[in-house]
């Protein structure tokens, strides 16, 4: 049973997390500098060029990498301080196994013990209870070609069918939106794109804080006159300065989107040439929005009718507009459906495949792009091919050098995983890169599933809040140990150089993987001689897909600052803007509307849980912050989770602003100071995400996703909030 | 970005707009990795009032041609080097009085207790001096510290450069620019009601007409 071996305090004493302060030596150290690395930023999907300061195998500091095109040397304040994660005490340096008598809970072993372990619990498992029984869960802070091979790896080493990743909890909603209406998941425009257009609409994204570099790119725009609108229901640092801002309820952008449709249909603000000859089903979404006043959508999203009527004229009748989305639309049961509805005013505006104009995903993750195109996801085979279609199985299993009836099908994506584990349907786990302790919906729940597996393995440099349950930890390798690519979320494709290898005893992941396949008898597909043949490999298992590499060489990556897939052919120059000349990668090459009716959240407020909770981000932390959480710089920034509430809301709870309030959902429940502010709906508090345990906002959320993505409801619930004593900070 | 010497002539000039600014306090973790004070930095962010607004206000040395700071220093520790950029105090000189952070009109020098020393922004002169911009300006991911010439300032921005302040009767004249609305069109009556937009009332509290 994947328990927690000993206390947290214990635990915490000895793998943190503890807070690295300055570099290697100290602030006053004056170490000579045995080389320069370029390389990127591992925090957050724009994977900003940074330049790596080498001593002595260790990262000392970093400096700007003026040269490279999409930020020249700009960063945010995670990517200055990111340097401080290599050379930190809480670094994991050798394999350990669960030992409630060793110090911390863990003991150290060899690798021949802790391998040996991991193989012999993957064959007891599948031979007790089959092959899916034993599990795998991935990350995209992964390279492309980690995970490219943990596709492999799970379908051909550990013969499962339950793979799926923690872009479930990201991306997921974007790409089936965009791959029903538009034929591929890619963001259809590269950023140089956005200073091109007269009007920039930021739905459900917190530029400021979450994709910082993004802020220059609209500003931009701005300078050259373009209005922005910001749609969100805190005004965001963003929104401080915008034309318009529409101050949605959460869970309720598809009405938005409905409303604004309809208010171009009623103006003929559309551009019917564009809609005849290149889309198709413009009346089925016509239709849809037919009853879709902008009062009757001022009713559902709290959002003035007049101004709904000014952001439809003003996307209508500009020439040219970028709609930028991100989470705050994606995190919803309605994830895929506020993608559509979105896209569909891209459509009916003819702003699509044009210089400054696409309705494009902000992609999260580090490697949120390029890790949803290879084939750990549970549905997805490399090239972005779909793992349930005969000729894509057939296309990669030549590839793989197996029959195709040795790949797996299609599997349950993570929070089944999840659930299938409380079930006691899957038994057995292994990890990499992924911490769903924090990150899942309903922590609470996903604990207890983590304490149910009979086995649990993981790979990581920290020991994650998930990794406490695990029964063997084999330290892995940190973003800045491992050479490989990643593509952005512009989709462009970028070198990753390793600037140091890994210390102690730890491995690069790849190595780990092809051990343990090795191990399993399965070693004749994973015996590669370097991550460039992973990638090599790559390639080829991409081409003909969607997301085609077929033409990507690591040089060309590199002397080219970024290659934009697709690159169907060696030589093919790479492909920055998707759809240009109003092609879209269907068959018949048009973009599909999609009717989008609206419907209400999972979750309504009521009597009992009267307030909306939504969740998110802050600028000094990423994910679930088992990096930057380690950061002494960035903790200090925000240190601790904090209550948003508007002072209407805290005035009617008696509560005032630094007071601990204890917030409850139907889940658990979170007590934590409140921050009383004029900048977020009085209907509304927002919480975010970052911690674990008692501080985590994820026990409140609920655990209700998508149909049609499985993307979890993080941005709506409903809970109650009560005053739990005084100003903790005074 | 290779530019010559900061401030002369044509050469880069340092910019702050605060409208620009999103909080993310970049610039303030890099500051600190500056080799002239590494672990130590140096520029201020203020929240202006969080309650109300998101506002935030970067603040690095303005230096001001006549420097205050300088003027007040009884240990005459704080100097211009030849491009004109005021210095933190001289370490030997320096008596820790802080007169310099009281005097200061833009309450920038700070006094630092750990090391008995009235440190300020130096402009990255380290930086500076070998043609590239200062840390603060090189990261800000929003443009609100930015570093280059007039021309490509004027090429590719909005709004007039504004380097002359009167506090009180004291005019000071820094070669730091801030960035406001275009000068020539005159002053802005804010007071007068016709600029009311959507800030006034954000989540149209006040509206019936939702």
């Amino acid at each position: 049973m994947a328990r927690i071996p000993v206390t947290e305090e214990a635990l915490v004493e000895r793998f943190g997390p503890h807070l690295n302060e300055a570099p290697p030596g100290g602030w006053d150290a004056d170490l000579e500098i045995d080389r320069v690395v370029d390389t990127h930023c591992c925090f957050c999907g724009q994977q900003c060029g940074i330049k790596l300061k080498v001593h002595d195998n260790e990262v000392v500091g970093f400096e700007p990498w003026y040269e490279f095109p999409f930020n020249e040397g700009k960063l945010c304040p995670k990517g200055v301080k990111r340097y401080l994660q290599g050379s930190h005490p809480d670094r994991l340096l050798h394999p350990m196994v669960r030992d409630k008598g060793s110090p911390g809970g863990f003991r150290q072993v060899g690798w021949d013990d802790a391998l040996a372990r991991v193989v012999s619990e993957i064959q007891r498992i599948q031979a007790t209870y089959g092959d899916d029984a034993f599990a795998m869960l991935s990350g995209v802070s992964l390279t492309n070609e980690k995970s490219y091979l943990v596709g492999k790896f799970a379908r051909l080493a550990l013969h499962t069918a339950n793979l799926d990743y923690n872009g479930r909890f990201c991306m997921v909603s974007a790409g089936a939106g965009n791959k029903k209406a538009l034929g591929m998941d890619r963001a259809p425009n590269p950023w140089s794109d956005i200073p091109l257009a007269d009007v920039v609409w930021t739905a459900g994204t917190n530029v400021a804080e979450t994709f910082p570099i993004t802020t220059s790119y609209i500003w931009r725009a701005r300078d050259r006159g373009a209005k922005l609108i910001v749609q969100d229901p805190r005004v965001v640092p963003l929104a401080r300065t915008a034309d318009l801002f529409l101050p949605v309820r959460p869970g309720t952008d598809s009405a938005l989107f409905g409303a604004v449709l309809h208010e171009l249909i009623r103006n003929d603000w559309l551009d019917h040439e564009f809609i005849d000859a290149h889309t198709v089903d413009f009346d089925q979404a016509a239709a849809a929005a037919a009853d879709m006043t902008p009062a009757w959508a001022a009713e559902i999203t709290g959002v003035p009718a007049a101004r709904i009527g000014e952001a439809a004229e003003l996307w209508g009748t500009s020439a040219t507009g970028m709609m930028l989305h991100a989470r705050g639309i994606e995190q919803q049961v309605k994830g895929t459906e506020n993608v559509l509805a979105a896209i569909n005013l891209g459509l009916a505006t003819g702003k699509f495949g044009k210089p400054g104009c696409g309705v494009s995903t902000i992609t999260g993750q580090g490697n949120g792009q390029g890790g949803r195109e290879h084939g750990h996801k549970c549905d997805q085979l490399p090239g972005n091919r779909d793992i349930t279609v005969p000729e894509h199985r057939e296309a990669v299993a030549k590839v793989w050098g197996v029959d195709e009836s040795e790949i797996p099908g299609k599997g349950l994506p993570a929070v089944a995983i999840i659930e299938a584990i409380h079930a006691g349907e899957i038994k057995g786990l292994l990890s990499i890169c992924f911490n769903p302790a924090v990150s899942a919906p309903d922590v609470n729940f996903t604990r207890e599933a983590l304490d149910k597996l009979e086995f649990y393995a993981t790979i990581d440099f920290f020991l994650s809040d998930t990794g406490r349950h695990a029964d063997v930890v084999l330290p892995g390798s940190l973003h800045e140990e491992d050479e490989g690519t990643s593509t952005s979320g512009e989709g462009r494709i970028i070198k990753i150089n390793a600037a140091v290898d890994p210390p102690g005893e730890a491995r690069r992941d790849g190595e780990i993987l092809c051990d343990i396949a090795e191990r399993l008898g399965r070693g004749e597909h994973f015996r590669y001689g370097s991550n460039e043949e992973i990638f090599d490999e790559l390639c080829r298992a991409s081409s003909g897909g969607k997301a085609d590499y077929t033409g990507a060489t690591w040089d060309r990556i590199e002397s080219e600052m970024g290659l934009f897939w697709p690159v169907p052919e060696v030589g093919h120059p790479g492909t920055p803007r998707l759809y240009e000349g109003g092609q879209f990668a269907f068959p018949d090459g048009k973009a599909r509307f999609h009717a989008v009716p609206y419907r209400p959240p999972a979750e309504v407020v009521d009597d009992d849980y009267p307030i909306w909770l939504t969740s998110g981000r802050v600028v000094s932390q990423y994910l679930s912050g088992t990096q930057t959480r380690r950061i002494a710089g960035l903790v200090d920034q925000y240190p601790e989770p904090l209550c948003e509430m508007h002072p209407r809301l805290a005035d009617s709870l008696g509560i005032k602003n630094g007071d601990q309030v204890t917030v409850t959902s139907r889940r658990g429940e979170i007590t934590l100071p409140a921050a009383v502010v004029t900048t977020i709906r009085p209907d509304t508090v927002f919480i975010p995400y970052h911690w674990p345990g008692k501080k985590a906002a994820n026990q409140l959320t609920i655990r209700a996703v998508d149909p049609v993505s499985a993307m979890p409801e993080f941005k709506v619930a409903a809970v109650k909030v009560a005053r739990a004593g005084e100003r903790a900070h005074p | 970005m290779k530019t010559a010497r900061y401030g002369i002539d044509d050469r880069p000039i340092f910019v702050i707009d605060q409208s620009r600014c999103i909080g993310c306090e970049a610039c303030v973790q890099a500051c600190s990795e500056c080799g002239t004070h590494r672990g130590q930095s140096l520029i201020h962010l203020e929240r202006i009032d969080r309650a109300a607004s998101t506002q935030t206000a970067p603040m690095v040395c303005m230096h001001c041609e006549d420097p205050t700071c300088a003027e007040v220093c009884p240990a005459d520790a704080i100097k211009q080097n030849e491009d004109g950029v005021v210095q933190s105090a001289l370490k030997p000189r320096c008596i820790g009085c802080s007169n310099c952070v009281l005097a200061c009109p833009f309450g920038v020098p700070k006094y630092v207790a750990d090391f008995d020393q009235m440190m300020k922004c130096d402009m990255c002169t380290d930086r500076t001096s070998e043609g590239y911009a200062p840390m603060c300006a090189s990261v800000c991911p929003s443009e609100a510290l930015w570093y280059g010439t007039p021309e490509e300032f004027h090429a590719h921005r909005r709004g007039s450069l504004v380097d002359g302040w009167l506090f009180g009767r004291q005019a000071v004249t820094t070669k730091v620019f801030a960035v406001v609305d275009d000068v020539a069109a005159g002053p802005i009556d804010v007071l007068s009601g016709e600029e009311r937009g959507w800030l006034d009332d954000p989540f149209a509290l006040e509206d019936g007409a939702r």
